[in-house]
């Protein structure tokens, strides 16, 4: 089934439908829309083998702004309609958008399956921590004691960790991004598509209406350098204005260190390995709140279930004398009246 | 050894209901099956239903762990599974207990003594034996020490240990309704060839065992001329039975092969549908992609997505995994994609009777959905019939552009039949809406003239992208809108839609009579039962009395009005409290309706059906 097409020549503008975004101004949506149809000409794929499929929130109007293949679905099911996208057609590439809500809220159940399959799509969570679109209420990643309309005097429900939770399901790829990050969000979605699995992407979103500024304190430009570690496979976890802070393990726990003080040096640093197998540090690193990770933590290339799939239907198929269904009704156990 | 009592003289039947009881474990299912399938091959015509506790593995010996398979066999058209048996063999003392009932007075009941031990005797609460406190004697009883039989015909095969040598007692008792009724051995000794063939010691034993029960019957003079049932009269042609789940299975291979897409089930398991999921994930050979789902909801909604990127999509359940998908349901209406929803219905509400029957979601298919949802809604009525109606159900899906609800149920999907195989080339052609090249200006809700189906434009063709949703779309272009013009002329568009189904489908029929004093009504599983009912009322005398039954409910056929008008009198009868009587009522105001209703998680039987029709004439 693989095409043998050549691929065409875009820009970002051959994936802009012609309706009118509809977000409120200001939003990281909008940048996250933008990034991705500016990555979608650097991935190789034709676009009408692009789909968008979506649930419902302010992430959900996502499929409406981009001229692909793409379905508003139910809240939380988009998990589902997209799996069966892909099952029907492997070529196609298949996007998940979501929110925090409708993700691991309503659509808990369906994503940890998905991430459990791993067939080969990717989903980008708008993480904002709020009700966006019913206009304000917690959600499951909103903080302990954030004051919300269903929550007046504070919430009480611990959250989610989107990553690890993931983690949990099995997730075989997550990377997290800040929403005021165009260039590296552009990279991570092409890291994403061209990742052969279920990837993940969290979007950490700032909501300006209804929780502005949730993310500030680690994404604001003044601080994100000191604030954030940007993973990349096969790189020292170093951070810092000054380049001169990094990560090492000590005992169970991961420790900030800088460089030239107390004997450290570089080559006592982290390396990242975003490929391995073992979670317990990609874990340690979700987990991470100074620095936050950023970047691809972790990219662990697995057999799919299209893989396996495929590999039984072939099998299946070499050893059947079925060929037709004449020959299985007409097999076995019949008789003849005459 | 053996005694009988009350000895009566064996009618000469056109039909015989035997039915065979015992332990979970005692292998009655597969004893049923045998019987089943050699009178089959002997050309009678057969129904048959099986009836086993839900429990996987109930307490041996206890009244709800009793396992029952019924068949009915006749030189004559067979249309259910019978109602009262001539022949019940029960195996142990739970089987007579809870089977008693069913047996006609004066017939047989075989009996396996060895298990009426004061032990099994107390778990079935018989406060004395039956055999001996004079509580059966209207009955015919053969008493049989079947264990000891058994035990004793085994007793110089190798490599058997006490287990299988018990276990192999059901052969025992099929030798003897072999013997009974003059069937030929030969097809259950090609079946222990296949079924054991790497353990020769099991052919051996099982061969001797079902020998042992034959010859043992035939040297008995105790037993009576042996009943002959002669074929019955079918259409010529190459059969096979087949349960209802099946059939509904294959009739979705069918409908894929016919209409050259590939076949895509999402599904979850439940009870009575799960053995359409688990006859479909065989036939990989065939490229059917058969997805288990994490819950309902995962099962429909990947049905979706597969039914946007091009695939005939199957989605299968009973009562409430269609409450759980309902929300998707109106998904797949609202984008107006073809999808197949097939719901084997139990009994309810809630988890209800998982393992018994019912027609009590009609109404939950009809309207279960939040807003103005219409799907169309057809049911199949016999086992075999599964076959044409799950066809059916991919052919008006991709037809029609638009969710198509099958319902069948318990009854007629655990039960099987003979059915005359039909080959691909048979079955009508199925047309879809696929398209390839965009015109100028095309949107996707342009529609056919005619059925006002939408074109279907699947991902993976150049110059045909393009966004649909469960938001309300304006009619032209399909962007979202809100005007409210267009939403009411959306929703009548989608209306309208289901309605022109009535140009696709075949016109109502009566059977018996065209007009008369009274029109029996039915739909869906009860089929079999009604048109028995209403041929013993005419068989009776009673020459006014027609049949009209409904395969197709939403919409219903184009000439229902006339026939309804052609009666004096209507009966609707349904298993529920009048779920399509209510429909009815609605749409044909100005007809009386009567009804009769059962919701026992039983199927009718004549006796009470007669007895109804004849306070109305």
């Amino acid at each position: 089934m693989e095409t043998t097409t050549t691929v065409k020549k875009y820009t970002f503008k051959d994936f802009t439908s012609d309706q009118e975004v509809r977000w409120c101004p200001g939003c990281d949506d909008y940048v996250i829309l933008r990034s991705m149809q500016k990555a979608l000409p650097e991935m190789g794929v034709n676009k009408e083998d692009v789909v968008f499929i979506s649930g419902i929130g302010c992430s959900s109007r996502f499929p409406y702004y981009m001229d692909t293949y793409g379905m508003h679905t139910i809240h939380g099911r988009a998990p589902g309609i997209a799996s069966g996208i892909k099952l029907a057609n492997p070529n196609l590439s298949v996007w998940i958008m979501t929110g925090d809500g409708d993700s691991m809220a309503i659509g808990g159940n369906h994503f940890i399956h998905l991430l459990r399959r791993n067939i080969d799509l990717n989903m980008v969570i708008f993480n904002n921590e709020i009700y966006g679109l019913t206009k304000g209420q917690f959600s499951p990643t909103s903080l302990i004691g954030q004051k919300t309309k269903s929550s007046p005097y504070g919430n009480t429900q611990p959250p989610f960790s989107p990553g690890e939770l993931a983690l949990g399901a099995n997730a075989r790829f997550f990377a997290r991004i800040g929403g005021n990050n165009p260039k590296d969000m552009t990279q991570i979605f092409i890291d994403a598509h061209n990742f052969k699995g279920t990837s993940l992407v969290e979007v950490l979103q700032n909501c300006v209406i209804f929780n502005d500024g949730c993310f500030t304190d680690v994404t604001d430009k003044n601080v994100k350098e000191d604030r954030q570690i940007f993973l990349e496979h096969g790189k020292p976890m170093i951070f810092g204005k000054n380049k001169d802070k990094g990560l090492v393990l000590n005992k169970l726990k991961l420790e900030v260190v800088t460089i030239g003080e107390n004997g450290i040096t570089q080559e006592d640093i982290l390396v990242h390995d975003a490929k391995e197998e073992a979670k317990t540090l990609h874990h340690m690193l979700v987990c991470l709140e100074y620095p936050l990770a950023t970047g691809i933590i972790r990219s662990f290339s697995d057999v799919t279930l299209e893989e396996r799939e495929n590999a039984l239907t072939a099998q299946v198929k070499a050893n059947s004398k079925f060929k037709k269904t004449d020959d299985l009704f007409f097999s076995g156990e019949t008789y003849e009246v005459k | 050894m053996i005694t009988t009592k009350t000895i009566l003289q064996p009618e000469v039947l056109e039909a015989v209901v035997v039915r065979f009881v015992g332990d979970s474990g005692d292998g009655m299912q597969l004893t049923g099956t045998q019987f089943t399938d050699t009178s089959a091959m002997f050309g009678n015509d057969i129904a048959t239903f099986p009836n086993y506790p839900s429990e996987i593995r109930a307490p041996q010996g206890s009244l709800y762990g009793v396992s029952g398979f019924q068949v009915h066999i006749g030189s004559v058209e067979v249309s259910t599974p019978g109602d009262n048996v001539d022949l019940l063999v029960a195996m142990n003392p739970a089987g007579l207990k809870t089977n008693l009932y069913s047996v006609k007075p004066g017939h047989t009941i075989i009996v396996d003594t060895d298990s009426f031990t004061k032990k099994n005797l107390d778990k079935a609460e018989y406060k004395t034996n039956p055999l001996e406190d004079g509580s059966l004697e209207n009955y015919r009883v053969i008493q049989v020490d079947m264990t000891s039989l058994t035990k004793e015909a085994l007793k110089d095969v190798e490599g058997l240990d006490n287990k299988s040598i018990t276990r192999s007692k059901n052969m025992f008792a099929l030798g003897m309704v072999y013997w009974m009724y003059n069937r030929s051995l030969e097809h259950t000794f090609d079946f222990f060839n296949k079924k054991f063939k790497t353990k020769p010691h099991l052919i051996e034993a099982n061969t001797k065992v079902l020998n042992a029960g034959y010859y043992f019957a035939e040297t008995l003079e105790l037993i009576p001329n042996a009943y002959s049932i002669s074929p019955a009269k079918m259409a010529p042609g190459t059969y096979r039975i087949i349960m209802g789940n099946a059939a509904t299975a294959w009739g979705l291979l069918a409908a894929a092969e016919k209409s050259g897409l590939e076949l895509f089930l999402g599904s979850y398991p439940i009870t009575p549908a799960t053995d359409i999921l688990h006859e479909l994930v065989k036939h990989k050979h065939f490229g059917v992609k058969a997805f288990q789902a994490e819950d309902e909801i995962a099962g429909v909604t990947s049905a979706i997505g597969a039914s946007f990127a091009g695939d005939l999509a199957v989605t299968t359940t009973s009562g409430p995994g269609l409450a759980l998908k309902g929300e998707a349901i109106g998904l797949a209406m609202m984008v107006e994609l073809p999808l197949v929803i097939i719901n084997v219905q139990r009994g309810g509400p809630s988890t209800g009777l998982p393992t018994k029957t019912e027609q009590s979601d009609l109404l939950q298919a009809m309207y279960g959905r939040n807003g103005e949802s219409p799907v169309i809604v057809i049911a199949a009525s016999t086992p075999a019939n599964c076959f044409n109606f799950a066809f059916e159900a991919a052919r008006l899906a991709l037809e029609h552009m638009t969710p198509v609800i099958l319902l069948t149920d318990g009854y007629i999907a655990n039960g099987s039949a003979p059915w005359k195989v039909r080959s691909v080339s048979e079955m009508p052609e199925i047309k879809n809406h696929k398209i390839t090249k965009a015109k100028e200006n095309w949107s996707p809700y342009d529609r056919d003239e005619k059925t006002l189906a939408r074109v279907w434009p699947v991902p993976g063709t150049p110059g045909l992208e393009h966004r649909v949703g469960g938001l309300e779309k304006d009619r032209i272009t399909g962007n979202i809108s809100y005007e409210p013009i267009n939403h009411e002329k959306m929703t009548h568009i989608r209306a309208e839609k289901v309605r022109l189904v009535q140009n696709n489908i075949p016109e109502l029929k009566t059977e018996f009579a065209d007009s008369g004093d009274l029109l029996v009504i039915g739909w869906g599983g009860t089929y079999g039962s009604l048109h028995s009912a209403v041929k013993l009322i005419n068989d009776e005398g009673y020459k006014k009395i027609g049949f009209a039954h409904f395969n197709y409910i939403n919409p219903m056929p184009k000439n229902t009005e006339e026939i309804l008008s052609k009666f004096k009198k209507i009966i609707v009868c349904e298993l529920n409290s009048g779920q399509f009587v209510s429909i009815l009522k609605n749409r044909f105001s100005k007809f009386e309706f009567s009804q009769h209703n059962k919701v026992q998680g039983l199927p009718f039987s004549n006796d009470e059906l007669i007895q109804q029709f004849k306070l109305l004439v």
